[in-house]
């Protein structure tokens, strides 16, 4: 910060808000170049699929002249960049097209059915960071001892199991054998409406409401889901983090700050994970698109209803705007994922800072 | 064995310290590599696995005739494993054992398929743009990085519902997703050899691009694009069987791992043996293929921090 008035300052100042202005703008033309592919693979997709939208809505019998008309109304007749414009400025506007099945605009669907699906995914995200960052770097600091080789394969049958058939077995076990946690779905039957949907998160909404049996109920049902989701995400997390926290705990600095006759617990929480913060954040923002995908499977095993589920009986109806709809909203949450990691960077490391 | 006169034994020969042939030398490195590999328990350990899976898939007519994976008994549906019916049976009486040993056969076959459409993919686009540089560099990556920035099961997901469900589709659909990550280390490895001297030397000879690139540089790319590749492996597995539970990937009666969870779940709380047992069978292939990988990286890339 350049002190008012003196001249050096400001040009300082005015050169790293240039510098500023031009990774931001290069940030900004790397984001559409992503979205503008995201949508172009999905337009390309809609495409490709074998069945003529034109027929679909003339049937077979149709003259060709009617046949014409209609396609020239849909816009198909048009030169395909022509389309792909069209399809954009639609898709900008908000209008993803309508749902067969639901018959309602594909965007309120999504709206609709996307708080559950975020429930799941961020509690899963706390659970896997809560537990995955202390197992990684305990795993780092006992390296090769049997904490290191306990926390490994912990984490290497965590990536290796299928996280459908994972549930499957969490629901046998602890639902049908044990009767610990509450079966598919999000509430008891009886449970259900109870509440006024505020935010669509049914333990907010049951918080909110003042109703603790609604909100203890919908924990029930949100648990194990959540772990099962939550354990890949641990694992992911506890395998990265071992390895940042690795390249750290080797450097000359970790040893001058033992030197200096610091506390293990200072030398590793606040010196060495200090370092790994940008790394780390990134394979967050990784996790967390990695649970929106494995939600799609958790989604059908425990009848949630959520994006996945919605995208799976999406496709099975062969209502392609629908699943497309659903694959460009978690693509654009992806996007806006790397964004975000990308702007809390400097917050965190002043070496990112730009400029 | 006149090559091994002056040595105790053909490990002495490989190891020795001054190589009298290239032969000598280069088999003596990946004789170190193995030894690195080998003194890694958890590795070999997924060496193991990933054999026995080849060995199944190979020896699958022994546990019973081809038909016996998908023909009915109905008289004996839904036993529970025993003596004579190893993982039980089926909601159509049919051998689970025999149906997992035949599904090892449609595993391999849709690793190698997809191994074989990521590979030219990703080695290609990522030698070009790591060897040509600017523009093309810069159109390439960003491709690339689109294709990256699409979550894999969802755009596969996408493309198996505008293709249709079937082995087929679900093989093009993982393919066409899990590319991106080869294409970025193919490369790095040609940026880092791009302008070594036997490269520029082969470029005065006057040999073409295309030559130079497919000759002297993607040898060099595969160790670490074959690395990547087994740790792959895994995820490429369960994506399949994945898309198999969803109903998207291989077809019933074909005995797919996934397809069969999506059966036995039906009958999960009963007969757990239906769904639980393929399960079982895409764990450890799937850990066969990471315990592997990671051995092979360690073994290969002593840089990496493991």
């Amino acid at each position: 910060m350049a002190l008012p008035g003196e001249r050096i300052g400001r040009r300082v100042t005015s050169a790293k808000f240039r510098a500023f202005l031009l990774g931001f703008l290069r940030l900004l033309f790397t984001l559409i170049i992503t979205f503008l592919g995201l949508t172009a693979v999905t337009f390309v997709i809609g495409r490709v699929i074998p069945i003529d939208p034109v027929l679909a809505i003339v049937g077979d019998r149709a003259t060709e002249d009617v046949y014409a008309r209609v396609r020239a109304e849909l816009g198909l007749d048009l030169p395909l960049w022509a389309q792909y414009a069209n399809y954009l400025r639609h898709l900008i506007a908000g209008d993803f097209g309508t749902s067969v099945i639901t018959t309602r605009p594909v965007l309120s669907d999504l709206l609709e059915v996307l708080p559950a699906t975020a429930e799941l995914a961020t509690i899963s995200l706390l659970i896997g960071v809560l537990l995955g960052t202390p197992m990684g770097v305990a795993a780092a600091v006992y390296r090769g001892r049997w904490p290191d080789h306990l926390i490994r394969i912990f984490a290497l049958i965590g990536y290796s199991v299928p996280v459908f058939w994972l549930g499957l077995v969490g629901l046998l076990v602890f639902y049908a054998r044990l009767g610990w946690v509450a079966g598919p779905g999000r509430l008891d039957i009886g449970f259900e409406d109870l509440v006024p949907t505020v935010t669509g998160i049914i333990t907010i909404d049951g918080l909110l409401a003042g109703n603790v049996a609604v909100f203890m109920n919908a924990l029930r049902h949100l648990i194990l889901p959540a772990s099962i989701l939550g354990y890949q995400a641990m694992a992911q997390i506890a395998r990265m983090t071992r390895s940042f926290m690795l390249s750290q705990l080797h450097q000359e600095y970790v040893m001058a700050a033992r030197a200096k006759g610091l506390s293990q617990w200072r030398v590793v929480w606040v010196h060495a994970f200090g370092n790994i913060l940008v790394p780390f954040i990134t394979v967050i923002a990784l996790t967390y698109g990695l649970l929106l995908e494995g939600a799609v499977l958790t989604e059908t095993v425990f009848a949630w209803p959520g994006l996945g589920l919605y995208m799976k009986n999406s496709l099975f109806n062969a209502d392609l705007n629908a699943v497309l709809g659903g694959a460009i909203l978690i693509g654009a949450i992806f996007i806006a994922l790397n964004l975000l990691s990308d702007l809390v960077y400097p917050l965190v490391d002043p070496r990112a800072r730009i400029g | 064995m006149n090559v091994f006169a002056r040595y105790s034994d053909y490990s002495s020969w490989l190891l020795a310290a001054e190589p009298a042939s290239r032969l000598q030398a280069r088999l003596g490195g990946h004789y170190r590599n193995w030894l690195t590999f080998r003194g890694n328990t958890l590795a070999m350990s997924g060496l193991v696995i990933v054999l026995g899976l080849i060995l199944v898939a190979l020896l699958a007519p022994l546990t019973g005739d081809m038909n016996a994976a998908t023909h009915q008994v109905l008289a004996n549906r839904l036993l529970p494993p025993s003596a004579s019916h190893w993982f039980g049976t089926d909601e159509l009486g049919r051998e689970i054992f025999n149906r997992i040993a035949y599904g090892a056969r449609v595993t391999l076959v849709i690793v190698t398929m997809v191994a074989l459409i990521v590979l030219p993919i990703g080695v290609g686009i990522g030698t070009a743009a790591g060897y040509f540089g600017g523009v093309i560099d810069v159109i390439l990556m960003r491709f690339t990085d689109v294709f990256l920035a699409f979550p894999r099961l969802v755009l596969a997901l996408a493309l198996a519902a505008a293709l249709g469900p079937g082995i087929e589709n679900a093989v093009i659909a993982i393919g066409l997703t899990a590319w991106p990550p080869y294409a970025r280390t193919a490369r790095a490895e040609t940026l880092a050899i791009r302008n070594a001297d036997y490269v520029l030397a082969t470029q005065l000879q006057g040999a073409s691009s295309f030559r130079i690139v497919s000759r002297y540089i993607v040898p060099l790319c595969l160790p670490s694009v074959i690395i990547r590749l087994t740790l792959d492996m895994s995820g490429i597995i369960i994506t399949a069987a994945s898309l198999g539970f969803l109903g998207l990937g291989a077809q019933p009666p074909l005995p797919e791992w996934g397809a069969m969870i999506a059966t036995g779940r039906q009958f999960l709380l009963d007969q757990w043996w239906v769904a639980t047992i393929p399960g079982i069978a895409i764990f450890f292939v799937s850990l066969g293929f990471n315990l592997s990988g990671d051995g092979l990286r360690d073994a290969f890339d002593p840089r990496s921090v493991t």
